[in-house]
């Protein structure tokens, strides 16, 4: 069966977001910025106030360093654009959400489906993978425009906020919906029945590791 | 004498290639996996990255926004002499490094460790990495650039004799495993093995398995080769495909390197060269000719001598 194939706003109506289903693939219209945790640091623990109008410019928060430079004149060339693993930045996200209403987060490997439940679905937001990893010089053509790069003296060019004007962007994957529920975590369910048999006749480790007991009165021999 | 000139600006062809077109190796041994997959939504992503290679080499620019560490293996044939000396080309490597982040551009990924500063231009303390090998004969020098992408996909363990083959496989599994749900080593992937060595050489002997070596190459030892082509067959029949999804391609090929460990141990690490497989390599000669290539051709029968004397083992041989 092929994937659903949907166009959607970045700043998307919550009828839009409803009707997103678990592995449709999305193409993204409008402004969509970069932060990571430069941007949230420098946001929501250094309290520095966000250069740009959120939600009403841009609902989508992409987990990405693009491969881009600024030329002398000012202006900025773009490459390749491409996500990067969205489980570290949990720490911030709730409160992110809260103070932005990002509705879209878009990233690298998704986050869980008690990320989903507990701040996502109260927030109206769902999850949107990237694909590959990572497409970036397709989804690096559906850049319009880089509207603005923010914060590039304080943060550095990987860590800054980017503004980007998408047309047609894509794909992504849509990793999480209304319910909370988690595509990642549906695929793992059906990979983990054959787990045994490809496991069958191999031996643990002579030595063991910390993290194989969480019991650090455990010897690891 | 090499033309220390002619060193910067071929490597910094290397950077731009390694960046923007796919080995054709890797391309072919994912065309290859592309026909077979069935599931459907790693189906759907393994043609994505077909486009996408495509979509890089038309417009030029990075196949892949996370650009990598850049890093160089030089190999010097015995009778090379470089231009200006060893730091001449350490110089003329980092320089190439720095100019192609902005040409490209690529990402600027390296910064401090601690204060996370970023030069935005790839290069630092130990950035880019670069190691040197040597051959018998020749007055060239291999220049290969390999911009190895991810933070996931890689582990080293400490096993030991009565860990044998089962405990082999079982540390090869626990890393597709663990590394592959949600396509974490944005897998299908290169799967390097290093076997032996000390703890470093072990990570040494499993990354170059990963980066130096093509798919479809084998390791001389017939045992070896056989292992790695059952070590392919495992880690594809786990039932997971690209991104994690439900499939059946996760391992383009498999790797192994060996060297010789301590007698009580068994050492071993477990390498994923990414979707983006970039590495890019180029001859030089004293004469100014330059041939690229895509196969670093690391592992010779010299890099994997076991005896004291080279030559007059060969000599026997022949």
């Amino acid at each position: 069966m092929k994937p659903r194939e949907i166009r959607l706003s970045t700043t998307p109506t919550p009828e839009a977001i409803a009707e997103l289903r678990l592995g449709d693939i999305v193409y993204l219209d409008g402004l969509m910025y970069t932060a990571r945790e430069g941007v949230y640091m420098r946001a929501l623990e250094d309290k520095a106030n966000i250069p740009m109008e959120l939600p009403s410019e841009s609902a989508a928060n992409f987990h990405c360093s693009p491969a881009a430079r600024i030329n002398a004149d000012g202006s900025f060339d773009m490459g390749a654009v491409t996500a990067t693993a969205s489980f570290r930045f949990a720490k911030w996200l709730p409160e992110w959400m809260e103070k932005t209403g990002a509705k879209l987060i878009i990233g690298k490997g998704g986050m869980s489906s008690k990320d989903y439940k507990s701040y996502f679905v109260p927030n109206g937001a769902v999850y949107l993978s990237t694909v590959g990893y990572g497409t970036g010089a397709l989804l690096g053509r559906g850049v319009e425009n880089v509207e603005a790069v923010h914060w590039n003296e304080e943060l550095g060019l990987a860590q800054a906020m980017w503004v980007i004007r998408c047309n047609k962007m894509g794909p992504f994957i849509v990793a999480s919906d209304m319910n909370g529920d988690c595509l990642f975590e549906r695929e793992n369910a059906k990979i983990a029945q054959n787990i045994e048999r490809v496991y069958e006749g191999t031996k643990p480790a002579v030595l063991k590791r910390y993290g194989e007991s969480d019991d650090r009165s455990d010897e690891v021999i | 004498m090499i033309p220390i000139d002619l060193i910067q600006k071929t490597a910094e062809s290397l950077m731009d290639k390694a960046a923007i077109e796919i080995p054709e190796d890797y391309l072919d041994g994912l065309k290859k996996a592309a026909e077979t997959e069935d599931g459907d939504l790693s189906s759907f992503v393994l043609k994505a990255m077909l486009e996408n290679y495509e979509a890089a080499k038309e417009d030029r620019r990075a196949m892949c926004g996370d650009t990598g560490v850049p890093r160089w293996f030089v190999k010097l044939g015995n009778d090379a002499r470089v231009e200006g000396g060893m730091c001449a080309l350490e110089t003329a490597l980092r320089r190439a490094t720095a100019s192609a982040t902005n040409g490209v551009p690529l990402r600027p990924n390296r910064v401090h460790p601690l204060w996370r500063t970023d030069h935005n231009n790839n290069v630092g303390i130990g950035a880019p990495e670069i190691e040197y090998g040597f051959e018998p004969e020749g007055e060239w020098i291999d220049l290969i650039t390999v911009h190895k992408g991810g933070l996931f996909g890689t582990d080293y363990r400490m096993l030991f004799p009565s860990d044998g083959i089962q405990g082999i496989k079982r540390f090869y599994l626990d890393s597709l495993m663990a590394f592959g749900k949600r396509g974490l080593a944005c897998q299908p992937a290169i799967i390097g093995i290093g076997l032996g060595g000390s703890k470093d050489i072990c990570m040494t002997l499993g990354k170059r398995a990963s980066v130096l070596r093509t798919v479809g190459s084998r390791n001389s030892d017939p045992r070896i080769a056989e292992m790695e082509d059952e070590f392919k067959e495992l880690g594809n029949s786990i039932g997971m495909g690209a991104m994690g999804f439900v499939g059946k391609n996760m391992v383009i090929d498999c790797n192994i390197e060996v060297g010789y460990c301590h007698t009580g141990g068994m050492p071993m690490s477990v390498h994923a060269f990414c979707l983006s497989s970039r590495r890019a390599v180029a001859r030089i000669y004293p004469d100014g000719r330059v041939e690229h290539r895509t196969d670093p051709d690391w592992f010779t029968p010299y890099q994997r001598r076991e005896t004291v004397e080279w030559d007059p083992m060969r000599e026997a041989a022949e």
